[in-house]
């Protein structure tokens, strides 16, 4: 997963100087070496894709034997009792809320662990070990810590030497936060080497000069380093929102979706109307997901991109 | 956090460079900065790895209310037998790697071949190939239709089938890299096995294939932990038909959580991450290098 979005240029300049006539090229390179990967993206990729086009605007479901056009049913039910809406802006918060903790805990723990001792490279090693796990095993995890007599509370009552039991996972407006930031601390590991590499591309002879000028960790960070971590940074956000988007796991596992629906992504919803044999319901949602993305992503890749040319 | 210094004398360029490099990080000869990292190691990671480890090793009573405590009369290993069996931990680790391997590999292989035409061909229409067989990177798949396809097909429930979604899932991903990595292999290369008069399939298999190798080590990483993890399509496309790692996990958190036995869900939290755990430990040299290498560019 490198940080390049755009398509990667030709570094060598070989094929602008190449005089061999183009059907020579094409015997070298057969066309049918594609057809694998075509054939496997088009069936397992588009044609799902293209019939959540269709289907969604059907009446499919378990309990009837045939499928039916059914127009804007499903989009028109799915407004009216307010799913639709709701679970749109919940994943959008969701995602909105990862992409900043994952980022700022990545940041934070690069910035800390940056210099090369061996205290540093084991605390690394310590910080991966949550992205090699499951994020189901995760969740489960934290829904054990987060109880209203769990660890957390535990500890929080031993400092302020008072009982303490917060329900984390009961509040129709903070679980949501909660929620993102066990997603975060399952990645931050990622976003952290990511960030550490970026740091080391930074070249010595700007850190020179701006020590020579006399600047601050703090001024030498926010006006050279930091502009400078762009790449990385367009790496990092972009992941950390695509995968927050498409989350399932996590809030799965810790709220399934709860308190009252306040933590329901899209994906939940898919997940949960699919068991229920409302599959129409369910593909519309994943159709609104599709175009959501869709929506968002290019924008948001472009958006940072443009970040990075400024530099160059 | 200001760590300002003292002016350093700069008789040397490559001293004063290292002396450059190690006062923006933290001083490493202070106390402060390893005491914060590991104090935030012990805060953010010991705590709930304990608790897991903890509560794994006790009985169903003492865990009911999982705690720090450490347990009274370790059973680990009774809770390990327990969940070796009921979570039918062998045929799920199988399952997970039968179709973690193949689809992997697959993809891999399909992905570079296609990505090699992609790199050294012009024009509009490999333009147009290229930019819809990366699409896959950003657009998420459209698992409910998936699953109905798969049954038109005959292959919901099998393996074949959520391998077929596992490859068509990450094939943006192999061929995007793959293809950025092929144009900066020079055509010099596969010319001197096209003078001793080698295929196009010799060529990819002889001088494009061992060129890949560390190049796409961070995707396969990531890839690998993907699929092994996943467990969103894995509930849809093979549901209870087949064992895998994840699926188990949650068919004996769903339970087990109803049940209360978090002893039992802990146990199996422990036993399912121990096969990556110990493939990154030995390997997370290179693996935290390749992501960092070929990260940011």
């Amino acid at each position: 997963m490198t940080a390049q979005l755009s398509p990667p240029r030709s570094r060598t300049g070989t094929h602008t100087g190449d005089r061999r006539p183009t059907s020579r090229r094409r015997q070298d390179h057969p066309a049918w070496f594609l057809f694998p990967a075509l054939a496997v993206l088009t069936v397992f990729f588009f044609i799902p894709t293209l019939f959540n086009f269709f289907y969604a605007f059907t009446d499919w479901s378990s309990f009837k034997t045939q499928i039916n056009f059914a127009g804007l049913d499903n989009v028109t039910s799915l407004l009216q009792n307010g799913s639709l809406l709701a679970d749109l802006r919940t994943t959008l918060i969701y995602a909105v809320l990862v992409a900043i903790f994952q980022n700022l805990f990545g940041l934070i723990l690069a910035l800390i662990l940056e210099a090369d001792t061996r205290i540093n490279r084991a605390a690394r090693v310590a910080f991966f070990v949550p992205v090699v796990m499951s994020a189901l095993a995760v969740g489960y995890v934290f829904r054990a810590i987060l109880k209203p007599d769990g660890t957390l509370n535990a500890i929080l009552g031993a400092l302020t030497g008072q009982h303490v039991d917060i329900a984390w996972l009961g509040s129709t407006t903070w679980t949501i936060v909660v929620v993102a930031l066990i997603h975060a601390w399952k990645w931050m590991g990622l976003s952290m080497l990511i960030y550490l590499a970026g740091l080391k591309t930074i070249s010595p002879d700007i850190m020179e000069a701006s020590r020579i000028d006399g600047a601050t960790w703090w001024k030498t960070f926010t006006s050279i380093r930091f502009p400078l971590l762009a790449p990385a940074i367009t790496f990092n956000v972009a992941t950390a929102l695509l995968g927050s988007m498409n989350g399932f796991d996590i809030v799965q596992a810790t709220t399934g979706g709860g308190p009252g629906g306040s933590t329901e992504l899209l994906n939940i919803f898919v997940f949960r109307t699919f068991g229920q044999g409302l599959f129409a319901q369910a593909t519309t949602m994943s159709l609104t997901l599709f175009l959501m993305v869709t929506i968002l992503a290019f924008p948001v890749i472009k958006f940072l991109r443009k970040r990075e040319d400024v530099l160059s | 956090m200001t760590v300002t210094g003292a002016p350093l004398p700069t008789t040397d360029k490559n001293s004063a460079h290292q002396a450059a490099q190690r006062r923006m990080a933290w001083k490493p000869k202070g106390l402060l900065q390893p005491a914060l990292a590991i104090a935030l190691v012990v805060l953010l990671l010991g705590v709930p790895f304990w608790l897991v480890i903890a509560t794994a090793g006790k009985d169903q009573a003492e865990a009911l209310n999982p705690n720090l405590a450490p347990p009274t009369h370790w059973q680990l290993f009774e809770n390990f037998a327990t969940v070796f069996q009921q979570g039918r931990m062998v045929p799920a680790f199988l399952g997970s790697m039968l179709i973690m391997v193949l689809s992997v590999a697959g993809v891999l292989v399909i992905g570079s071949m296609a990505a090699w035409i992609l790199g050294r061909r012009r024009g509009k229409g490999i333009a147009f190939v290229y930019a819809l067989a990366i699409s896959g990177i950003v657009l998420p798949p459209a698992v409910v239709t998936i699953v109905l396809l798969l049954r038109q097909m005959g292959l919901a429930g099998t393996a074949v089938g959520m391998i077929g979604v596992y490859m068509g899932m990450y094939m943006s991903t192999v061929v995007f890299f793959v293809t950025g990595f092929v144009r900066t292999i020079p055509t010099e290369l596969e010319e001197a096995a096209r003078v001793d008069g080698a295929g196009p399939i010799r060529v990819f298999v002889r001088v494009i294939l061992p060129l890949l190798g560390p190049t796409i080590a961070t995707a396969t990483i990531l890839i690998c932990l993907y699929v092994w993890n996943d467990v969103f399509y894995a509930l849809f496309v093979i549901g209870g038909r087949l064992d895998t790692l994840p699926l188990n996990l949650y068919q004996v958190a769903s339970s087990g959580l109803y049940l209360q036995n978090w002893h039992l869900i802990f146990a199996y939290i422990v036993l399912m991450s121990l096969p990556l755990l110990i493939t990154f430990v030995i390997l997370q040299r290179k693996i935290i290098s390749g992501i960092t290498s070929g990260a940011v560019k």
